[in-house]
């Protein structure tokens, strides 16, 4: 039965390569376009480099303050005492890294200023990412304990900075607003669109200006909270809640004034999400929002194929009217049109593949985002089959629909 | 077998309403050759239609095998279609891009019969209008004869126990004519119930009985 539908459907391509030509062309357009949408999904929210662990990472990224009525809020990140304090300490993580959001800076060789992104970590900002050093190591305790005055670099920045000589850096000296540094490691740097992991230079949270010993439970601090495996994100998230329901209210409000403290230990797709929908109806809103957009992408050039396929349905009529005839319910000529349908996009879908590869790799080598690593993968790929369908069912449909309604002696008379 | 009682076919439009049959009373009996008749417009392959359940009339009733079928759901009178008919075609209707084998397969392909068996039957009905040798072929590659022929095989091959032929010979020659005709001769001679339509006096006087028409009326 399939193999008859597929047989027919792709006769019926060959029969008008213009046509033909025109409707692959509209569906490869659209596809590529939501393949490069989902890779670049993937690309944020997915686990890469050097946030690879993030399927059982939690983020502890901002702290809300607010009153009992939500009248008025404040929010931001937290202080370093606070992760210390309930962040560090809880006890179902693996481990638990501290970093700063990143801030800038500057620094001088041979007269020339170079702009820097610059963050402090602690020493299990190591451990929780996967960054891969080209040379030396990471600072242990020991330079935190001293508050040496090292920094871990990026092969960017050691290029910059030190040229393209090819020889080792580590134990040089790096001048950063007129401290000088000594460098003890080279990473493969992060792309920025990874916050928590992005920098030019990695401090010792003891190094000058990281403001760790400020007090209150705001500051310019997040966390990785790493747990065990993935099951575990449950458990880690209750935990941590147990400790913030602790917290006495005269470490957090200021004369009654912001008296509900709102912070969360979520996965990096709810914590993003939680930046622009911080209740339920806010998330109803967004997802119906972005439901939408996505319906319009899909929705347009499906509404021209559901054109081209109706102004087609008079040269079926014969084949209609013949199946009819020989015992086919509407149904089954409904499934047949949705299937010949769905075939085309899936064409329509191996080009768009093709195209995305291209466009990925245009993107990941033109420098328009540093350390891009967009890629096709098994999600991003599951993820461009289930949109292939949905376009088909979305355009095959009504065009279906009117084919299987024709009545049998009007079809036969064509 | 078939039993038509006081059935009407009217055409409407905005403007104008056209009686197409009037007051069709008809009874085919189980192995029976009929043969409707009738100058062109008379409302011959309406009446078909209306036989073969590919129309509704607009009155009337129709019976097959002793059932009503005004009731029947789309389903269900796809079913009767695909279990007791088999439909022949003057403009043979092949799919044009399906090979021979593939048009013969249709009917079997809604009903629950495997792909191996599918083959088989078709194989076998394309052996009966001699044209097993044209399998692979595609209509396009074909002569009218064999096109009708083939049209023939799919009508047979899910061994319905009507088949219902408007005008089969009206594209071909006059041999070829009389080929097809010997064909539906022997299916009926086999047991098949055959209704045809057609204008052609000497082709309807080789079948058992004759209904008449003309002007959507049933003159004989």
């Amino acid at each position: 039965m399939l193999s008859n539908y597929i047989k027919i459907a792709w006769k019926v391509l060959l029969r008008h390569p213009f046509y033909t030509f025109i409707t692959l062309f509209g569906i490869t357009l659209t596809l590529t376009v939501l393949m490069v949408v989902t890779s670049f999904l993937d690309h944020l929210f997915g686990s890469h480099y050097p946030e690879s662990k993030r399927n059982r990472s939690l983020y502890i990224a901002n702290i809300v303050q607010t009153d009992s009525a939500n009248t008025t809020m404040s929010s931001g990140p937290a202080s370093f005492e606070f992760l210390t304090k309930y962040a560090k300490s809880i006890k179902s993580a693996e481990r638990v890294a501290i970093m700063s959001n990143f801030s800038f800076s500057n620094a001088y060789t041979n007269g020339k200023r170079i702009k820097l992104n610059t963050k402090y970590t602690d020493v299990d900002f190591w451990s929780v990412t996967d960054f891969e050093f080209l040379e030396g190591k990471p600072y242990d305790e020991t330079n935190i304990r001293n508050a040496d005055h090292v920094v871990v670099i990026t092969d960017a920045l050691r290029e910059q900075y030190f040229g393209n000589a090819g020889e080792t850096v580590v134990g040089k000296t790096i001048d950063i607003e007129n401290i000088n540094y000594r460098v003890i490691g080279v990473v493969k740097g992060s792309p920025p669109t990874r916050v928590y992991t992005y920098s030019d230079v990695y401090f010792p949270y003891t190094a000058p200006k990281s403001n760790y010993e400020n007090k209150g439970i705001r500051g310019r601090f997040a966390a990785i909270v790493l747990s065990k495996s993935p099951d575990d994100l449950p458990a880690v998230q209750a935990e941590f809640d147990s400790y913030v329901a602790r917290i006495p209210r005269s470490d957090y409000s200021d004369n009654n004034h912001f008296n509900v403290l709102i912070v969360k230990a979520d996965t990096y797709f709810d914590h993003f999400l939680h930046t622009f929908a911080r209740n339920d109806k806010d998330r109803i809103t967004l997802y119906v929002i972005v439901g939408l957009v996505l319906l319009m992408i899909m929705g347009l050039p499906a509404v021209n194929l559901v054109n081209v396929n109706v102004s087609r349905i008079l040269e079926r009529a014969s084949e209609i009217g013949v199946r009819k005839a020989f015992g086919a319910p509407s149904k089954a000529l409904l499934w047949q049109f949705i299937i010949e349908n769905v075939f085309i996009t899936f064409i329509g879908g191996a080009f768009a593949l093709l195209l995305t590869l291209a466009v990925i790799h245009f993107i990941n080598s033109s420098g328009w985002i540093a350390y891009a690593d967009l890629t096709i993968n098994l999600p991003v790929f599951l993820i461009s089959v289930l949109v292939c369908l949905v376009f088909g069912l979305l355009s095959g449909v009504l065009p279906a629909f009117r084919m299987s309604k024709l009545k049998i002696a009007e079809a036969l008379k064509v | 077998m078939i039993k038509l009682q006081n059935v009407e076919k009217v055409y409407r439009t905005s403007s104008i309403e056209t009686l197409a049959l009037n007051n069709i009373n008809v009874d085919v009996k189980k192995g029976e050759f009929v043969s409707i008749m009738g100058p062109s417009g008379c409302g011959k392959s309406t009446l078909l239609n209306i036989i073969g359940l590919l129309d509704a009339p607009s009155k009337g009733q129709i019976e097959i095998d002793g059932s009503p079928v005004e009731r029947y759901t789309d389903k269900h009178l796809a079913e009767l279609r695909n279990r007791k008919l088999g439909f022949i075609f003057q403009s043979f209707h092949l799919i044009n891009d399906l090979s021979v084998i593939d048009n013969v397969e249709i009917p079997l392909l809604y009903r629950n019969t495997s792909g191996k068996e599918r083959r088989e039957l078709a194989q076998a009905a394309l052996e009966k209008v001699g044209l097993s040798n044209r399998m692979k072929h595609f209509p396009k590659q074909l002569s009218g004869g064999q096109k009708q022929r083939v049209a023939i095989a799919r009508a047979i091959v899910g061994n319905p126990e009507i088949i219902l032929a408007d005008e089969p010979t009206g594209n071909l020659d006059s041999a070829m004519g009389n080929e097809i005709l010997g064909i539906l001769q022997k299916l009926n001679s086999d047991g098949a119930t055959i209704v045809m339509v057609t204008h052609d006096e000497a082709m309807a006087k080789k079948t058992d009985r004759l209904i008449r028409l003309f002007d959507g009326t049933q003159v004989g």
